[in-house]
């Protein structure tokens, strides 16, 4: 545009220097203004995608659905474990603790609202460690803090609609584990524990769909099925405004309901069997200490476990929200006979003479004949020591049936003798056979049955390479105090300490040794043998079989919450009893006559044995500093087994006096041989139940015993 | 201080008769368009940064699009009458503006006045809301032009005393919004006369001397803490916005992710999830760079920054066109204040720059300060058409 310019006197300061300072101004705007387009720029094409995640991150709010956890069931459908609703009160850690107060105020109106002791909510805040007591916060910071549970839905909802009044405090609905039976089977079934930050840390499924209020199972069933019981977590992603106020739905995966658990066991039996050893463990009391007990009831074709007591017990339900320290110790403490341990499947103990089916195996495997009589003895001499029987009698020359029937010990305490000489004794050339143990082993004892339950224990078969390895492991303390003795014993005792050396020296200078006692006490399931009532009530369920060791099972299907039968749990054949058949018949005949003529006639004495016939076997095994514990091992109906039964009474006496009547009357329950409750059979005709019960495409279950 | 005598009045009347018509021709038409563009994108950003946000029809919610249309309609009436009227006989109501906005800026200090985002600078009357600072930016540009423009005892440029009288005139509107407190109209003020003087050709001792004295003012108002704590924490904040993302640093931290996730083409007019979740505060007034940056992306935010630039650059090249000092320092004064207001404003908006409440001209929503941007740009034409091939 060109401008017709008057003439003005271009000497004059104003102008001249104005128009040179317009241009300068100009340059000035252009290049201001080109540092914000080059800002502009910056900003919205390199920059882009990371502020979309940032504007992603803002305004899109993940809510995680929680899943409903499945059921665990009984084989009929009845639950064992199910669900209820209530309202807890929960608080945000890092909100509360961020306060300029600590949280202080809010705690103090929380605890008017909920009339609880502000101490106690404070407590409740806390993060559980090594230092802290009980009640604390075992989950992680990251999730709701549980700060009361089972409120009133009245108080909930003042919470709710008064949120400013309350920040960091939310009241929701949560689904919490029921337990109808109280404490039957509470080891098997397990409990529901915060998820830690370590669990978050180390399971995937856990963090990606981690709602904030999430359990995990910590024991039992609940642990080792807890991702099929937990379901999927669904997921709502909402958009929110700036003050997270909803404005759209942007996606919605509804969650997928956990399985259903149908487990083996019966509800029935499992109440028989917890009732039974209660009883039966109480009678051998005063005289007996009887401080715990197991018994199991499984299902021989299978595996399946139908009922599996373990004293003392407890109720699961005491871990719901904060256990407090009180409790936790209680569980912990020696005292309280530590209930949370299922001696069923965690204790070990010396298996005494029901081990004879396992010696007597092996000493028919290498050359015993089963035709053959053996000398029972009121006490045998063998290698320079006195071995007596249990009562102390003889039963002259007596066949290896009756050796079973009698549990003539002086019959094994030969055989275990011989077996070690043939072996090499003290010296073994070569590879030595260790025939005991090998049988033993391929009863399936020493090592873990491979059950669906966590901390299973391998009890222990010793023989010759495990003495050598304890010995490597301990020699060096035992050479020592053979040295320098044990001073602080002699004080008060000299004469024990100069024997503890004595034997200290010893182990120090041949512990390797297998010796002839050794394998001697073996042979009647003493000294160092452990096994597990789990693991005996197996092998003498592959006794009753024909020889087949399963794995055992406590759950038999897996249910989808509509129904749908997702996976049934075949049984798993873990081996093969490596013996003749006939020898499982021979034994199976001498176990049927124990408790007709022998050790257990006692308590069967009124069994109505022509109707089922129960064959089984005492146990009376004796250990260090401690009472006499009592088994009873057993299957029936002789002719066509369907349940083997276990029962084990700690300190309790001889099992033909304790334990083989408490395995009558789960017998007399399973088949409605007793009287009142008991008169009906606990299942019907006496069986394992067939078929699964059912689960209605809507839910609600169908149990099979209307 | 008017100067103007009744031969020269009559002489200006008579002219405007003769080439009212030939005036409108000569108006800056670029000038004009790229202000009619602002105004018309401003309009969209205004409406889409008051949708109530739950996805309902953009024409179901138009309550301020419609204010703010009556605000452009009423700015520009103002705007196209005083561009009709001679600068000159303006000239004798710069007194009567400066004074009346001295009054208003006073009245806001009494209970009239209402507190509005922590700062006492408005008056409402009858549910009509008036902000007395931003007509005083245009009082304080007529009055120091008077003073600077035409300078006492025949000199061509202005000496000690004229400078004098400026700040004085400076230093009364400067103090009264300072009471408020409006930290952004306080600076918009000083760079106002800073712009005016350093283009005066009044004495360099007096130019350097002041720019320096602006600049130690700054400073000290930032070292002596007389900024309201919340301002030094925008500032502390502006070295590293995501120290405290949800404390100070909010505003300036959720800007940068509304104007980064626009992205080159933008989300789209009414679709920015960040403007209608209100994650930026105040989108329709200081934050409005925002919405264009996240709807309109890179192409249309870079045609904000665009039309600003040709708007100072047209406004420079009219003040460059004038023989007379009275019109070139109005224009000085008018492209300072702009400038310095765009500047800050979109630079908030981008994060280089400390979160300052001063709005967009021509885009921002906002009544006073849309009539006192179109009143100025009013003025600028008004010397464009007349000032130019004149005298």
């Amino acid at each position: 545009m060109t401008v017709h310019r008057p003439p003005t006197d271009p000497t004059l300061p104003g102008p001249r220097m104005g128009r040179a300072g317009l241009v300068i101004a100009q340059v000035l705007v252009v290049a201001l203004f080109a540092v914000l387009g080059a800002r502009l720029w910056y900003l919205q094409v390199p920059m882009a995608d990371h502020y979309r995640d940032l504007a992603v991150a803002n305004h899109h709010q993940r809510l995680v659905v929680p899943a409903t956890r499945g059921q665990i069931l009984d084989a009929a459908g009845r639950p064992l474990v199910s669900n209820r609703t209530e309202l807890v009160v929960s608080a945000d850690y890092h909100e509360i603790m961020g306060m300029k107060d600590g949280g202080e105020k809010v705690l103090t109106d929380l605890s008017e609202t909920l009339d609880v002791p502000v101490e106690e909510l404070r407590q409740r805040m806390r993060l559980c460690g090594p230092e802290v007591e009980r009640p604390c916060w075992p989950g992680s910071p990251y999730q709701p803090v549980t700060l009361a549970e089972d409120i009133d839905p009245a108080i909930a909802l003042q919470i709710m609609e008064s949120s400013d009044d309350y920040p960091g405090i939310t009241a929701q609905a949560h689904a919490v584990r029921e337990y109808p039976n109280g404490a039957e089977a509470g080891q098997i079934l397990g409990y529901l524990q915060p998820v830690t930050q370590e669990e978050l840390e180390a399971r995937e499924e856990l963090r990606t769909q981690f709602t904030g209020i999430d359990q995990v199972g910590r024991d039992g069933l609940e642990a080792i099925y807890d991702s099929e019981l937990r379901g999927t977590a669904g997921e709502r992603t909402f958009g929110v405004n700036n003050h997270g106020e909803v404005m759209d739905v942007i996606a919605d995966r509804p969650p997928r309901a956990g399985m259903h658990i149908i487990t083996h066991l019966d509800t029935r039996v499992q109440k028989i069997a917890e009732e039974a050893l209660a009883s039966g463990m109480k009678a051998a009391r005063p005289r007996y200490k009887a401080d715990s007990g197991a018994a199991i009831v499984l299902d021989v074709r299978t595996g399946g476990i139908v009922a599996m007591a373990s004293l003392p017990t407890y109720d699961p339900a005491i871990w719901q929200g904060g256990i407090d320290q009180e409790t936790f110790d209680e569980l912990l403490s020696a005292e309280a006979g530590e209930p949370l341990l299922s001696r069923a499947v965690q204790g070990q103990y010396p298996p005494g003479s029901t081990f004879k089916v396992s010696s007597l195996s092996a000493a028919v495997e290498n050359g015993y004949s089963l035709r053959s009589t053996y000398a029972c003895p009121g006490s045998v001499n063998l290698a320079g020591q006195n071995y007596a029987n249990y009562a102390g009698g003889g039963h002259g020359t007596i066949s290896l049936h009756k050796a079973i029937v009698v549990s003539c010990n002086t019959v094994f305490y030969n055989f275990g003798y011989q077996l070690w000489v043939k072996d090499g004794g003290l010296e073994p050339e070569g590879e030595p056979k260790e025939a005991m143990s090998e049988m033993a082993r391929g009863y399936g004892f020493g090592a873990p049955t491979g059950i669906d339950l966590p901390y299973e224990t391998g009890g222990r078969i010793p023989d010759r390479e495990w003495k050598r390895t304890f010995w490597e492991e301990t020699r060096e303390n035992n050479c020592r105090r053979g040295e320098e003795g044990y001073p602080e014993v002699a004080k008060t005792n000299p004469s024990h300490a100069s024997y503890l050396k004595r034997l200290a020296y010893e182990q120090c200078v041949e512990g390797f040794q297998w010796r002839a006692g050794e394998a001697v006490n073996f042979s009647i399931g003493q000294g160092d043998v452990l096994v597990s009532p789990l693991q005996l009530v197996r092998a003498y369920s592959a006794i009753a079989n024909g020889g087949t060791l399963y794995e055992p099972r406590v759950a038999r299907a897996l249910v989808s919450a509509d129904g749908e039968v997702v996976q049934e749990i075949e049984p798993v054949v873990a081996g093969k009893v490596p013996v003749k058949d006939e020898t499982i018949r021979y034994l199976q005949d001498a176990l049927e006559e124990v408790t007709k003529s022998g050790t257990g006639r006692g308590a069967f004495a009124d069994f109505p044995q022509d109707k089922v016939s129960i064959a089984g076997k005492t146990g009376s095994a004796d250990a260090q500093n401690r009472q006499v514990s009592s088994w009873f091992v057993s299957y029936a109906p002789a002719d066509d087994p369907q349940f083997a039964v276990v029962v084990f009474v700690s300190q309790g006496g001889t099992g033909g006096t304790t334990s083989a009547p408490i395995a009558r009357k789960i017998y007399d329950g399973i088949y409605g041989f007793g009287e009142g409750d008991a008169a009906e059979p606990a299942l019907p005709d006496g069986r394992p139940r067939a078929e699964l019960p059912t689960v209605r495409p809507d839910g609600s279950i169908d149990p099979l015993d209307r | 201080m008017t100067v103007h005598s009744p031969r020269a009045r009559g002489i200006d009347l008579g002219r405007t008769a003769v080439t009212a018509a030939g005036a409108a021709r000569r108006l800056d038409w670029v000038l004009l368009l790229a202000v009619i563009a602002l105004c018309a994108i401003g309009s969209l950003l205004v409406w889409s940064a008051t949708q109530p946000g739950d996805g309902g029809n953009p024409l179901d919610a138009t309550e301020h699009l419609r204010k703010h249309l009556i605000h452009l309609v009423v700015g520009w009436a103002v705007c196209l009458t005083v561009a009709s009227v001679d600068y000159r006989s303006l000239r004798a109501y710069a007194p009567i503006v400066y004074v009346v906005t001295l009054v208003a800026l006073i009245l806001v200090l009494t209970p009239l006045g209402a507190v509005i985002n922590g700062s006492r600078g408005w008056i409402v009357v009858g549910g009509f809301q008036f902000q007395p600072s931003e007509l005083a930016k245009v009082g304080l540009i007529l009055v120091l032009a008077t003073l600077l423009g035409e300078p006492r005892d025949g000199e061509v440029r202005p000496m000690t005393r004229d400078v004098l009288f400026c700040l004085l005139a400076l230093a009364l509107p400067l103090a009264l919004v300072m009471l408020q407190p409006d930290l952004g109209t306080t600076l918009v003020l000083g760079v106002i006369f800073l712009g005016m003087l350093t283009l005066s050709g009044a004495p360099v001792f007096w130019v350097v001397g002041m720019l320096l004295v602006g600049v130690a003012a700054g400073f000290c108002v930032w070292w002596f803490d007389m900024l309201e704590p919340y301002q030094l924490d925008r500032i502390a904040t502006l070295v590293d916005p995501s120290a405290d993302p949800q404390g100070a640093g909010y505003n300036a931290n959720q800007a940068l992710i509304a104007v980064g996730s626009g992205g080159f083409d933008g989300t789209g007019l009414f679709h920015g999830e960040q403007t209608h979740g209100r994650f930026v505060p105040e989108q329709h007034t200081d934050f409005i760079f925002t919405v264009a940056g996240e709807e309109l992306g890179f192409v249309g935010a870079g045609l904000v920054i665009g039309l600003f630039t040709v708007i100072l650059w047209r406004i420079l090249r009219i003040a460059r066109g004038c023989d007379q000092p009275y019109p070139r320092l109005l224009c000085v004064g008018v492209a300072s204040w702009f400038g310095f207001q765009t500047f800050i404003n979109i630079g908030m908006g981008l994060g280089i720059v400390p979160v300052t409440g001063l709005p967009l001209p021509f885009v921002s929503y906002g009544g006073t300060a849309l009539l006192a941007n179109l009143l100025a740009l009013g003025l600028v034409l008004g010397v464009n058409s007349r000032d130019r091939g004149f005298e």
